[in-house]
């Protein structure tokens, strides 16, 4: 390799020779050196299939924050939404692997991000709705770190380690994620006259998806409304009536929103199998 | 022919963290075991800090090439999940080395058994002395900046900002 060739990512070529940031390329294994055997006793097609679930959550959820980029309302608060899509890609991914490990197919990680459909994809609505406005956003948020909170935390002591230990790893990530959501529905539902009637919008367009998460996860029902309750009371926000939504992303009924996010997301990987650059 | 080399666990610990490279991966308490194998290979079990933290690969690749360079043909680095990095397993030394750098080093982190508490307001109560001049008097401008494991928050008294490895 010349000196034209020296530049800040050579250090992750010199390894092993390798290419990475690229699609299934080399981007190793994050669950590399990890023991896979899964204890006895558990059920493997359930455990891929909520590895499956809770990494189709964090992927879509991650590709919705992404698109925040260049449009957030300020400097820090578009940092604020990459950093958190980019914890929940790194759950993702260690939920992929693990999947992959256990489901008997041998898929990686980019098999499961890249290769599937959208009939394949088993995340919740509420992750996979258009962007919206910072409002929108900022519920969308709430909602969804409130309730992956919980079940993280429950997770923790799930019979398998590899899950046990990724859901232990999300728990003070997910607990950053919804201090900031918190944080500007407060800022929002007590602000101006306008931040609020946008948040009204929000909360009644979003609301109807927590019959989704209740639906998925019903013993977390509880804890998850009692959270949302204490934020709403503090943002001075009335609890929105709303019809929950009786379909669910778990069972693959997906809305028309989640293809077009998908086929940004594989764009480059369909069209460069193997790419590397 | 006799060579001198260090030993594997000293070369390990002294690589530098990509992001804060005041701190080595030691110091950053990411380093979790270093062996010398039976095969004459090294294998070093790495934590990640963050799930998603963009810096591991580098990580690898630089304990992976600071390890060839002393001598050391086969390098695995594979991962430890359990238990997870908080940010207490950031040695003494690598506080200190933190605030001579002029970034806040994080308090303790918070311990999360049963439900986490949701903090409203306000948004923190802890007291982050300014690296500068000692100022207890600080306030948090963003809790996020150029790295994830980074807030960032600005002195009251001496006015200059700066950053903060923030709990997790």
């Amino acid at each position: 390799m010349d000196q034209d060739d020296d530049h800040v990512y050579l250090s992750l070529v010199e390894g092993d020779g390798d290419g990475r940031w690229a699609f299934g390329t080399g981007f190793e294994d994050p669950l590399m050196g990890v023991d896979p055997t899964v204890p006895e006793g558990v059920d493997t097609s359930e455990l891929a299939a909520l590895c499956v679930e809770l990494g189709d959550d964090a992927l879509v959820a991650a590709q919705r924050l992404a698109e925040w980029t260049t449009r957030a309302p300020e400097l820090e608060e578009e940092v604020a939404l990459a950093n958190i899509g980019l914890d929940l890609l790194g759950q993702a991914r260690l939920l992929y692997s693990r999947a992959g490990q256990v489901d008997g197919t041998g898929r990686d990680e980019d098999a499961f991000a890249y290769a599937r459909g959208p009939e394949e994809f088993r995340n919740l609505l509420l992750v996979e709705q258009p962007r919206g406005d910072f409002a929108h956003c900022v519920t969308g948020l709430l909602l969804h770190s409130t309730w992956r909170l919980a079940l993280m935390q429950r997770l923790r002591t799930h019979p398998d380690p590899v899950l046990a230990a990724v859901a232990a790893k999300a728990v003070p990530e997910l607990s950053y994620h919804r201090d900031h959501a918190a944080q500007w529905v407060l800022r929002l539902g007590d602000g101006t006259e306008e931040s609020r009637r946008r948040m009204l919008a929000a909360l009644g367009k979003l609301w109807p998806y927590l019959g989704e998460l209740h639906a998925a996860a019903p013993e977390l029902r509880e804890e998850v409304e009692d959270v949302l309750r204490q934020v709403l009371r503090a943002a001075t926000l009335p609890e929105p009536q709303a019809t929950p939504v009786t379909t669910s992303g778990r069972r693959g009924e997906h809305g028309e929103h989640l293809a077009p996010l998908l086929e940004e997301l594989q764009s480059v990987a369909r069209t460069h199998p193997g790419a590397t650059w | 022919m006799v060579t001198v080399r260090q030993s594997a666990a000293s070369v390990a610990a002294a690589v530098r963290d990509p992001e804060l490279p005041v701190l080595t991966l030691a110091e950053l308490g990411v380093l979790r075991d270093v062996r010398e194998d039976a095969d004459g290979g090294v294998t070093v079990a790495l934590t990640p800090t963050y799930s998603g933290c963009p810096a591991i690969a580098e990580m690898r690749a630089d304990l992976d090439a600071a390890l060839r360079d002393a001598g050391y043909e086969q390098v695995r680095v594979v991962t430890v999940l359990s238990p997870p990095w908080t940010t207490d397993w950031i040695s003494e030394t690598g506080r200190a080395k933190l605030l001579a750098a002029g970034i806040a080093p994080p308090g303790p982190a918070p311990r999360r058994d049963g439900p986490v508490p949701l903090t409203l307001l306000p948004t923190r109560t802890a007291v982050v002395p300014c690296p500068h001049c000692g100022s207890p008097d600080t306030e948090e401008t963003s809790r996020h900046s150029a790295t994830p494991c980074r807030a960032l928050r600005r002195c009251r008294v001496c006015r200059e900002p700066f950053e903060q490895v923030k709990e997790l």
